[in-house]
């Protein structure tokens, strides 16, 4: 039996050793080593990467990366969890509802990201329209910005929450409601103390499933954001690129995961003590 | 008495299905009325009419009074005690029985919370939440959330049938208790008809939507309208047109002929159930009879042939046209 899991069990190892600790053991070796002059690493060892991290530029690359992929969250949250509600009553069209939700994943994320630049530019559909209608006389900044970037956040992460939330939803016991407006409540109400506090579990997965990826991303703040609203994923690849400092990229590297493991720790801490 | 609840030609139809066939019926104030009937018959949807969760095709219904039949659920002063009980299982034992309290601009919630769960007998368990209660807390706790709120009727859904079956006669006592004690208004829809007959003051017996009978247990049960209520209250024989009870019936070796009727049969099996025998019999033209008997009195032996007789008074009669009805219907 034994010998039949580990079997079993050998693929997800190898993959998980070779392809995931195997590179995470080479960028712990190169954030502390000197940068070499031309990329690459080279002796001696030293911490200096990480304490070049408290730089105010870099704190502030920090705090804009929280700051977009939390408001990234919340607008997914609250633009996902009605949907995810329509769908869940939808009946029998629940699927066809569902598929639409999948239906983007279909295209490269790349393509629509680039699809976004060719609404939101200058000269793009959008500011085109308006000034053709003339509401406008100068394009609006659209591109560019923080909002381009939670812009496309959102767009590409919302099935992310649809989905945890859509199963959530899905399995809450109607009579639940039922009970709820027997008792008097009225439907804002059902929602708020009834429905949403039950859901928990799905707002906690949809928040994490976009939360993790939105803080480290990476397309669409360089598409969107055009270098003006750099987020940790576009200094950390700019180290490896341009700026040629290996171990700098991998120390900011280490630690954005370290905060998001912190993050998941006092999550599930809370979700075990019911507070969350 | 004072009219509480009244319900007059009420119908659910879906598609293909008519759920609820115009039933009309009226609870006294502090009555405690039952709907009895087999899973399908209506009953359920009936109590979800007058809750709100479902709106009727037609009729009305009026509760003191006047007409809620287009009311939402929360509009009507009328609570549901669940057969799944329905309790918030993210709040406690308190917070569920505040919820409909805060629902409404009232003071003395602290009280009223108190005071109920006296009642249940709940007091202590305030922070529980229904994950750490039995069953029959649970219930309680139901129970407790609706009875706080003074509905006008309350409504219990098969309320016991998630209890076993030890508890569910000792919850039965204590609920026909709180009732009388609070003196509210209880519609109780059951399946069970010793529930039934031992609770009630009134009960309905419903059958395919439509309601069958009303009267009161012994009204129902000594002197049924139709087969079917005859049937689903208590075993019946049924010899030629008439039907005989159980413990109606009698067995003797010789045959008796004092104005009694009676009839030959052979005994096919006796079944020993401690506070008295079932005797399976098969009269002379093939047709089964049950008789229940004292355990202090004669035993019969499988293939001995018998007579049996009953007084002509316990026969249940039928009104033909409504057997005709059932017949076509």
């Amino acid at each position: 039996m034994n010998r039949l899991r580990a079997w079993f069990l050998a693929p997800t190892w190898t993959v998980n050793i070779v392809l995931f600790l195997a590179p995470l053991a080479i960028i712990l070796g190169y954030s502390f080593l000197t940068r070499g002059v031309y990329g690459g690493i080279t002796a001696p060892w030293t911490a200096e990467s990480y304490q070049r991290l408290i730089d105010p530029i870099y704190l502030a690359i920090l705090w804009r990366s929280f700051w977009v992929a939390g408001a990234s969250t919340a607008l997914c949250l609250l633009l996902g969890f009605p949907l995810a509600l329509f769908i869940s009553r939808a009946g029998r069209h629940k699927n066809f509802y569902l598929g639409l939700v999948m239906l983007p994943f279909w295209t490269s994320f790349l393509v629509r990201t680039y699809a976004w630049m060719f609404l939101l530019r200058d000269t793009g559909l959008l500011n085109t329209f308006l000034q053709k209608l003339g509401f406008i006389h100068t394009p609006l900044p659209l591109l560019y910005n923080d909002g381009a970037v939670i812009l496309g956040l959102v767009y590409g992460y919302l099935p992310f929450t649809v989905l945890p939330l859509y199963a959530t939803l899905e399995r809450l016991d109607r009579t639940l409601l039922e009970a709820a407006a027997d008792l008097g409540a009225k439907p804002w109400a059902t929602l708020t103390r009834v429905t949403i506090p039950l859901s928990a579990p799905g707002i906690r997965a949809g928040a994490i499933l976009v939360f993790i990826p939105c803080l480290g991303a990476y397309l669409t703040p360089d598409l969107l954001g055009g270098g003006k609203s750099v987020m940790i994923g576009n200094l950390i690849q700019n180290q490896f690129t341009t700026a040629r400092d290996w171990p700098f990229g991998s120390a900011v590297s280490l630690v954005l995961m370290a905060i998001v493991m912190v993050l998941l720790f006092v999550i599930a801490r809370g979700e075990g003590e019911g507070l969350l | 008495m004072e009219c509480v609840l009244e319900l007059r030609g009420v119908s659910k139809h879906y598609p293909g299905h008519h759920a609820v066939n115009g039933v009309s019926l009226n609870l006294a104030r502090g009555e405690f009325f039952s709907l009895l009937g087999p899973s399908g018959c209506g009953k359920t949807t009936t109590l979800r009419l007058v809750a709100g969760f479902e709106e009727p095709t037609s009729g009305e219904i009026r509760l003191n009074g006047s007409s809620i039949q287009h009311l939402k659920p929360y509009q009507r002063n009328v609570s549901t005690v669940f057969q799944n009980y329905a309790l918030f299982p993210h709040l406690t034992v308190r917070d569920n029985v505040e919820f409909g309290l805060r629902r409404r601009s009232g003071n003395h919630i602290e009280t009223q919370v108190r005071d109920v769960l006296d009642l249940v007998q709940l007091a202590g368990k305030e922070s529980r939440r229904p994950a750490q209660l039995s069953g029959g807390e649970r219930q309680r706790v139901a129970l407790a959330r609706s009875l706080v709120l003074a509905p006008d009727v309350l409504l219990l859904d098969e309320p016991l049938s998630a209890l076993d079956p030890n508890l569910r006669k000792q919850v039965r006592a204590e609920l026909k208790a709180i009732q009388r004690r609070v003196g509210i208004t209880f519609l109780f829809v059951t399946h069970d008809q010793e529930e039934a007959l031992s609770l009630s003051d009134r009960l309905g017996v419903m059958n395919k939507g439509r309601l069958e009978q009303l009267g009161t247990p012994e009204e129902i049960y000594l002197r049924p309208s139709t087969r079917f209520v005859a049937s689903f209250l208590g075993a019946v024989n049924w010899i030629g047109d008439v039907g005989v009870r159980p413990e109606a019936m009698r067995i003797e070796r010789a045959p008796s002929s004092n104005g009694h009727r009676s009839r030959p049969a052979t005994i096919v099996h006796s079944t020993f159930l401690g506070n008295c025998v079932h005797v399976d019999t098969r009269l002379s033209d093939g047709e089964p009879a049950v008789v229940e008997i004292s355990r202090l009195g004669d035993t019969f032996a499988p293939g001995e042939s018998v007579h049996l007789w009953w007084e002509p008074a316990d026969e249940l009669r039928f009104d033909e046209l409504r057997q005709f009805d059932e017949l076509h219907l």
